[in-house]
């Protein structure tokens, strides 16, 4: 139960780094690998101001939002929209996508060990016990669950009710199709990638509450919003919502049981488990 | 390379015996240079025989390097020096096959997010098993020179050569150019594309294994953090990209220089390796997306053209 709880907490703040991984592979075919450096700028955000000035994180988030979209939206915009209009096919601009995005990851970490060092940061809010159910858990974890509980609500809700959210969804379906029926799939695609930026800084701003990130963390987390979107799924929100879950309390399981040291290892067994026998995504078709 | 087979071959061999006379020379510093090249030059070449026609980018170099580096580590004490390479690179090729049809069914970009953890996992695994035994790192003590491990490393390079040229050559190689242009095609065709691509992928990572097994003496004491470190992966894939893929030779053209420039930085810059490696990626995507090998090309082409016209 106790395990159960912290890695439902966990997987929380793991839905919000992979959904936004997600619109921007999903909708604007980006394989952002520099999705981890948004997550740490959203932390260090967080972390600053807290230190600074004392703002709680459940405020920074405000500010770190907007910024993290407009700072995604001229990424889009100035690095990866000409790699889009070169490229012949889907996998050359996949190529060319990972390479500009690892190269993009590897500045941002430079620019953060040359600004900040490299030494691991993490403050103290909101550390005191409650009690669920006969165990104790940490207030902050359960404050970033419910503010990630939210955050997924208002984007799944957005995707499914609203006008640009069902054009999302159907570039994400069949982008050639798209075109056809009047959707303006270029802009919506930078949205989409920006959007998806923005919700990875804010799951960062939320991590960092309980979460100790360094300026070289970002990769870590790459890796495991990939398995979790993989798994759930490329363009399924409610898929990546289940399986970032799922990697949560499967690592905190392993970490509790096994050894704190193989938690990627688990995200790892996951993902080989999930290629051999549903590589299209848990609640994928076959050949969709 | 294929139209001139025997030249071209002549022409490594005479490269490769000029290089094998550089220890002669004696000075330290060229001496750990000349490893560090031939290091790269037998990574870089044997990856891009992989992921030159098939475009899947492969991070997985330093996990081969670092089960290498490990198989010289524990079975130094048990078995003699020169049976150890070869034990090295079969492992390597294995754990290759098992990466390789877990992934290489599938897109490229599962294969790269796979390969991108790969070394990360094995660490992690080694770290947990090492909790078992209490012991944290292994000591790799022998009597092998500097020379030695670069005459070594350059006789691997020039059977990477020869591998990478009998490849060129063969319908193997062949199958793989088709399935790096259509996939489609390729399987239309009668070509087992899982297969082929899985082969190429365990002679790659044999040679990375091999090299691991190599230099493991060189580095004494071995632990998982240093055996296994990410940025080979990444410096690999830069060079092989920068040198250029589409030819044999190609990936050297880019290890040369780079090499120089990584010293360079890494001696008086220590801490911004990473912005270095970052720059470098995309420089290969904006500026030079077919690598040295293509501007060279591009170049003599147009010298070409111009004195046709003249």
């Amino acid at each position: 139960m106790d395990i159960l709880i912290t890695g439902l907490f966990l997987g929380g703040a793991y839905a919000l780094i992979a959904m936004g991984l997600n619109l921007q592979y999903g909708i604007a075919r980006i394989m952002n690998l520099a999705n981890g450096e948004m997550l740490v700028f959203g932390g260090f955000a967080a972390f600053w101001m807290y230190t600074a000035a004392q703002v709680s994180p459940l405020l920074t988030v405000f500010l770190v939002a907007p910024a993290a979209f407009a700072m995604n939206w001229v990424i889009y915009s100035v690095m990866l929209r000409p790699l889009v209009r070169r490229a012949r096919s889907r996998g050359q601009l996949e190529v060319d996508a990972i390479l500009a995005t690892f190269g993009l990851s590897f500045v941002s970490v430079g620019i953060m060990l040359a600004l900040f060092g490299g030494d691991y940061f993490n403050y103290s809010y909101l550390a005191r016990p409650i009690t669920l159910a006969g165990d104790t858990y940490a207030l902050n974890r359960a404050t970033a669950f419910v503010a990630a509980v939210l955050i997924c609500a208002a984007v799944y809700l957005w995707l499914n009710l609203s006008r640009p959210g069902l054009s999302i969804r159907a570039i994400a379906v069949a982008p050639d199709s798209a075109r056809l029926v009047g959707i303006d799939v270029p802009r919506l695609a930078a949205l989409a990638f920006a959007l998806g930026g923005a919700i990875t800084a804010t799951g960062g701003a939320l991590l960092s509450m309980f979460f100790t990130l360094d300026a070289s963390t970002g990769v870590i987390f790459t890796l495991k919003a990939l398995v979790i979107v993989i798994m759930g799924g490329v363009g399924d929100v409610r898929g990546t919502i289940v399986a970032a879950l799922a990697l949560g309390i499967l690592e905190t399981f392993v970490a509790a049981v096994i050894d704190p040291g193989l938690t990627l290892a688990a995200a790892y067994l996951l993902f080989i488990v999930i290629l051999l026998f549903r590589p299209q995504g848990l609640f994928g078709r076959r050949g969709a | 390379m294929i139209r001139s087979g025997g030249t071209s071959l002549a022409l490594t061999a005479l490269v490769l015996a000029l290089a094998a006379l550089l220890p002669l020379a004696g000075s330290p510093y060229w001496q750990s240079i000349g490893i560090s090249i031939a290091m790269f030059a037998v990574l870089t070449t044997s990856w891009a025989l992989f992921s030159g026609p098939t475009h899947y980018i492969s991070l997985a170099t330093a996990a081969f390097f670092g089960v290498g580096s490990y198989t010289t580590g524990m079975g130094i004490e048990l078995l003699p020096y020169w049976c150890l390479p070869p034990i090295a690179g079969v492992l390597g090729a294995a754990m290759a096959a098992l990466v390789g049809l877990a992934t290489l069914r599938l897109s490229g970009v599962y294969f790269v997010i796979f390969t991108l953890g790969l070394a990360e996992l094995v660490r992690q695994i080694i770290i947990w098993f090492q909790n078992f035994s209490g012991q944290k790192g292994l000591y790799v003590l022998t009597k092998i020179t500097e020379a030695q491990i670069y005459w070594q490393l350059l006789g691997l390079a020039a059977l990477v050569y020869l591998a990478g040229w009998a490849i060129g050559r063969s319908r193997l190689g062949f199958a793989l150019r088709i399935i790096g242009d259509d996939e489609q095609v390729a399987r239309h065709s009668g070509i087992n594309t899982a297969r082929a691509k899985v082969a190429l992928f365990m002679i790659s990572g044999a040679a990375a294994a091999v090299v691991g097994a190599i230099l493991a003496p060189r580095y004494v004491y071995i632990e998982p953090a240093t055996a296994f470190t990410p940025m080979l992966s990444f410096q690999v894939v830069i060079m092989a990209l920068l040198g250029g893929t589409g030819r044999l030779w190609g990936p050297v053209v880019g290890v040369i220089p780079f090499t120089f420039l990584w010293e360079a930085i890494s001696s008086s810059f220590p801490n911004q390796t990473t912005l270095l490696l970052g720059v470098c990626f995309l420089v290969i995507v904006y500026v030079l997306p077919r690598g040295f090998v293509g501007l060279i090309e591009a170049v003599r082409r147009r010298v070409a053209a111009r004195e046709g016209v003249a």
